[in-house]
């Protein structure tokens, strides 16, 4: 449809877009600290995988293994989230959306730069967390050499996107059922144990580790995690890089066809 | 009046949505789970009409009439289920990013301006989106404030802002692009009085000066009055009358209303052998006179009564509004009502003739 015209458009517009999503951040600062806390889980995860590992490694995990894994899983997962799902079920229910559909550009490029704008405020974030994964484990960072950092970017790059169309996806859902929010909840019961967010996938059943490496969930977390600290060699990180793009691709696919669909349907309550 | 483009032309519009059916209770909802009755509901039924450049069109009918459901088919954020429309020469379905920076949907419940921030904020976003350059949104947006009177507001976070102050940075924000076309949505909506009027005056202002196009709901009939010398009204998503104010106030209410100020209180019985009376307090009496003895009746009251001054006037809307829906919700179609006066060209069978002949449509 728009779609190009919309990206050329959204160049243009996206350091004012960019600017005011940052102001809006800020603005919502002791939510965005109160989200912050509610994603200690790998902390958790840390805490029983370190005293498990006490008396030797667990597979190829050592103790230190898990302090890296753990703290660079934490950053990766706060660098790469959005929370576009939740807005777009409120604002489809709600009909809020429709201040954004009567603007003259795509919502979904006005909401990336929504979510983008908030990068700054979590780099801050993971700042210290960043310095203390270097501290105490920076020996298991594989990004020394450029290809695997090159790698590594374009994987934290492709699992932003791939979790954004999933969102995107999730979130149009909305337009056809009560509320999406519920499959959501499933999905990231999912993702939880698919993607390595909470146990390291090889540390996985055998099937489910097979079935895991497969998933996209592998895409969006386990992938640019494993290859920052080096538990996936240059090969086999570069197919997967081409994995994950195909599935970002994939995504978005559907995700915009899902999308298309809902807004035919959207009914703009309120007002 | 005559409009040489049409900026909005439908022709045929209708919009039915499906909705999902239950009974209250435990084991409705229970049995909704495996099965979801629905039902269709007409929310708007073969409607036509056109609106020309510079045209200011009241669209009336009573709640879930079937306004806002149009509005929102003409602003693009509705597919209809049938019907041929354009605005400003776009299907505005397809939301075509030039339609949409040719249209303006000001919807009195619901807001643009993001919340925590300040309108600034909301103008910039806005600037960008709609690609405006820098000098023209800001000779925009100091007319515009100016004209609202709103200073220094604009500065400050939108949720520290009254309502009748959001509305105002609302409409700055609805406008920084200079659209060609207004739908207005209840755009006074909680306001008070005073500054209803300075929004009406705001928009009379932004019409002329740009040759805007306005279709405006209101159940301020005041707005309307005020701003429209036409109107749109429908009832049940379908067309009852289209044409001239006055001449719909005609042929409702073909009465005039004689408003007598009198200088000594007086036995009402009086009134009454005068013309049927409206109201009678405080020393102000209305009454209700049939055009044809109107000059009959001023100069009977002017010999009988010790009058102190005079006024002749169309019945209040409201009161042709609550006349015009009475007969429709009693059970005969409101377009009947309008057919049913005298001299209407409007036709129950067919809603679509129930147009004014000196409508710009």
């Amino acid at each position: 449809m728009h779609i190009l015209s919309d990206a050329r458009r959204a160049v243009r517009a996206y350091p004012t877009l960019l600017r005011v999503g940052l102001s809006e951040v800020v603005a919502y600062r002791a939510e965005f600290i109160v989200w912050i806390l509610t994603t200690n889980m790998p902390f958790v995860m840390l805490a029983i995988w370190h005293a498990v590992a006490a008396d030797g490694p667990v597979g190829r995990f050592g103790q230190k293994d898990f302090v890296a894994y753990y703290l660079a899983g934490w950053v990766i997962r706060l660098l790469t989230s959005t929370w576009l799902v939740w807005e777009l079920s409120m604002e489809i229910r709600d009909g809020t959306l429709s201040a954004r559909l009567l603007r003259p550009l795509h919502p979904l490029f006005a909401f990336s730069a929504q979510h983008l704008a908030a990068l700054p405020m979590r780099v801050l974030i993971v700042t210290p967390v960043v310095t203390a994964l270097v501290w105490f484990a920076g020996d298991r960072l594989a990004i020394r050499d450029p290809r695997v950092l090159v790698i590594f970017l374009a994987a934290m790059v492709g699992a932003w996107l791939l979790i954004f169309f999933t969102m995107v996806l999730l979130g149009s859902l909305s337009f056809f059922l009560e509320s999406a929010i519920g499959v959501f909840e499933v999905w990231l019961a999912l993702f939880a144990v698919l993607s390595g967010y909470l146990v390291p996938l090889e540390l996985l059943p055998g099937w489910v580790g097979r079935v895991a490496r497969l998933s996209p969930f592998d895409s969006m977390l386990s992938f640019p995690l494993e290859t920052l600290i080096g538990l996936r060699d240059l090969g086999t990180a570069t197919r997967d890089l081409c994995t994950q793009w195909a599935y970002i691709a994939t995504m978005a696919v559907f995700g915009l066809s899902v999308w298309r669909r809902g807004v035919r349907r959207y009914v703009a309550f309120g007002g | 009046m005559s409009y040489a483009r049409p900026l909005v032309e439908v022709h045929g519009l209708s919009k039915t949505f499906r909705v999902h059916k239950r009974a209250p209770g435990v084991l409705a909802a229970l049995r909704s789970v495996f099965h979801r009755p629905t039902e269709s509901v007409n929310a708007v039924q073969d409607l036509s009409f056109t609106i020309g450049e510079g045209e200011r069109v009241g669209f009336l009918g009573p709640n879930g009439a079937g306004k806002t459901t149009t509005l929102k088919i003409l602003a693009g954020l509705l597919h209809p289920t049938a019907g041929q429309i354009t605005v400003a020469g776009f299907l505005p379905f397809r939301r075509d990013p030039a339609f949409l920076k040719q249209i303006t949907l000001v919807m009195g419940q619901k807001q643009q301006l993001l919340w925590d921030l300040p309108p600034t904020e909301t103008y910039a976003m806005n600037r960008a989106l709609y690609e405006v350059p820098r000098a023209q949104a800001d000779e925009t947006i100091a007319e515009l404030v100016a004209l609202l009177e709103i200073g220094d507001l604009v500065n400050k976070p939108t949720r520290q802002l009254s309502l009748g102050e959001r509305m105002k940075c609302e409409l700055v924000a609805a406008l920084l692009h200079r659209p060609r076309v207004l739908f207005l949505d209840e755009p006074t909506i909680g306001l008070d009085v005073s500054m209803q009027a300075k929004m009406r005056a705001f928009i009379r202002h932004y019409n002329e000066r740009f040759a805007a196009a306005v279709l405006l709901t209101s159940h301020y009939m005041d707005d309307v009055t005020a701003l429209c010398p036409r109107v749109i009204v429908i009832d049940q998503g379908r067309l009852v009358y289209d044409g001239d104010l006055k001449a719909l106030v005609r042929r409702v209410r073909p009465d005039k209303r004689l408003t007598l100020r009198l200088s000594a209180p007086i036995d009402r019985r009086l009134l009454d052998q005068i013309a049927p009376v409206v109201s009678y307090e405080g020393g102000q009496a209305v009454l209700s006179v049939p055009p044809e003895r109107l000059n009959a009746t001023v100069q009977n009251a002017l010999a009988t009564l010790s009058v102190v001054d005079l006024a002749v006037e169309d019945p209040p809307l409201e009161e042709v509004m609550r006349e015009l829906f009475k007969n429709a919700h009693a059970g005969t179609p409101a377009a009947a009502a309008v057919a049913s006066t005298p001299g209407a060209g409007a036709s129950a069978t067919r809603p679509l003739l129930a147009t004014d002949p000196g409508s710009g449509s």
